[in-house]
């Protein structure tokens, strides 16, 4: 799957990355202490410079200023991965194969049967990575540290995977449906990313198999050339790449569900996935409610003449967004910002307010959002071991001079 | 030499050129660090955990990549990989 040229460009590049030890020293750029931020721009093939976190498996985040727009354009949408062979999958070679103990006619599908048999089906939906945020969290916990930018919006078009499934017949005793991608870890004792989703999950008619994402194909690192959509839960489950689903009688109990993206019980809300809770803990599954501020950042000068637009997007996990609020004074009052047009309830939901400044100074500008649902953000983030759901109101410090 | 730049070749197929403005602090037990861990990731994600994990987080999370991800690394190595990430990107 990846071409003799490519595999000499990569090869080269490794070369200089893990046997080049006395380049580096000669390089001269090795510094005193030899740390370095691990956060750069850079560009992945077909993406814009986005926000590097890691090189291998990537881990790129969006600049926050491109949020400021209904939809995230594909060539700057996040990309995350958990392992690091990732094959550029050939749409004409792909197959998605239908399986598990529990379905009654195993089938194998091609991208043309998949887009010609099943009736196609358009969504808008937030992907958003459970430890969006990560980075924010006080004390810092292990994971990758991400900042406000592993999310994206888009508008989705695929077929829904109970159709999917209705064509293979699901067994009486199904109880979880298993989701693989084509990648997987450089050794074979990794454990291949594997996410399973609670029957009534899978066979929601919000869940999609999709194959285009806002009017094009997928980008590679977004999943070419399916990937499944679960509007309303976080990204994890989002397989990318997918190739197999399985419809198991058991639980799965792969490293992916049993030990990780997992949150204490009873700490957030959000919906059950009984078939794998434990006495303490269960699977991470709905996105809270939560906004982000997309056109200040924080310590921004700005001239004390003109009003000052705050714009941002707010979002959850699929009850709508019921109302957005804004303080320009650290929290000590509250106006009610403008909600923007309504793409759906797993959309997320831009809004705006215009504020005047009327003498220079320090602005706390701070924003909070509440869903339909009734819930709203807390002040401070919900500490969890893994570092899932930062949805603190968000505070900034803006100068007026 | 030549089974060590073969065996570099081989995790290569999976590596990006970005990777080698990756530094880690030259000190003892930085070989081994590259050469082991590297095989199945980039080194930033040692450089993003530092001032994060302290040696009891290291010894962790290096626990967690032989015994839940596999990696091949011996007892010899381990202590040495512990060592330095603990004494150079520790708390």
């Amino acid at each position: 799957m990846v071409d003799r040229r490519q595999f000499i460009k990569k090869a080269s590049g490794t070369l200089a990355a893990l046997g080049g030890l006395s380049l580096f020293q000669r390089s001269g750029l090795a510094t005193a202490t030899g740390a370095e931020d691990s956060t750069s721009l850079d560009a992945l093939p077909g993406k814009k410079a986005l926000i590097k976190k890691t090189y291998r498996p990537p881990n790129y985040e969006t600049p926050v200023s491109y949020f400021d727009a209904p939809f995230t354009p594909n060539n700057i949408f996040f990309v995350r991965y958990h392992n690091a062979v990732i094959p550029e999958v050939k749409a004409g070679e792909w197959r998605l194969r239908i399986g598990g103990d529990a379905v009654r006619t195993p089938l194998e599908l091609t991208l043309e049967q998949l887009r010609r048999d099943f009736k196609p089906v358009e969504i808008a939906a937030l992907c958003l990575c459970s430890g969006n945020r990560r980075g924010l969290f006080q004390p810092h916990v292990p994971g990758v540290q991400w900042g406000s930018g592993a999310m994206g919006n888009a508008c989705w078009r695929g077929v829904r995977l109970k159709d999917v499934l209705a064509g293979a017949g699901i067994g009486k005793s199904a109880m979880e449906v298993s989701l693989d991608g084509a990648d997987s870890g450089v050794m074979k004792t990794t454990p291949d990313f594997i996410k399973s989703l609670p029957l009534a999950k899978a066979l929601d008619e919000n869940t999609l198999i999709a194959f285009e994402m806002n009017g094009e194909p997928l980008p590679h690192w977004n999943g070419f050339p399916v990937r499944l959509i679960i509007p309303g839960w976080t990204a994890t489950y989002w397989m990318k790449h997918l190739t197999a689903v399985n419809v198991m009688s058991k639980p799965f109990d792969g490293f992916w569900m049993k030990t990780a993206y997992r949150i204490p019980k009873d700490r957030f809300q959000g919906g059950q996935f009984s078939s794998q809770e434990t006495e303490t803990n269960r699977p991470i599954t709905e996105m809270v409610v939560n906004s982000l501020i997309t056109n200040l950042v924080d310590g921004q000068t700005l001239p004390t003449a003109k009003p000052m637009e705050i714009n941002g997007v707010a979002w959850d996990g699929g009850n709508g967004i019921e109302k957005m609020e804004v303080s320009t004074d650290g929290g000590i009052s509250w106006h009610q910002a403008t909600l923007k047009q309504d793409y759906g309830r797993f959309s997320w939901r831009q809004w705006h307010h215009v504020f005047v400044p009327k003498h220079p100074g320090e602005y706390r500008i701070m924003a909070r959002a509440t869903s339909h649902s009734g819930a709203c953000q807390p002040n401070e983030p919900i500490p969890n071991p893994s570092g899932y759901h930062h949805n603190a109101v968000q505070k900034i410090t803006i100068q007026v001079a | 030499m030549r089974t060590f730049i073969l065996l570099l070749s081989f995790f290569s197929v999976t590596a990006t050129a970005g990777e080698s403005t990756i530094f880690l602090k030259d000190r003892p037990g930085k070989n081994q660090v590259i050469v082991k861990c590297a095989m199945c990731h980039s080194l930033d994600y040692i450089t993003m955990h530092a001032m994060i994990l302290d040696r009891a987080g290291w010894v962790k999370t290096v626990g967690k990549m032989i015994n839940v991800m596999g990696a091949p690394i011996d007892n010899a190595d381990k202590e040495i990989i512990i060592d330095y990430l603990a004494k150079n990107y520790g708390r």
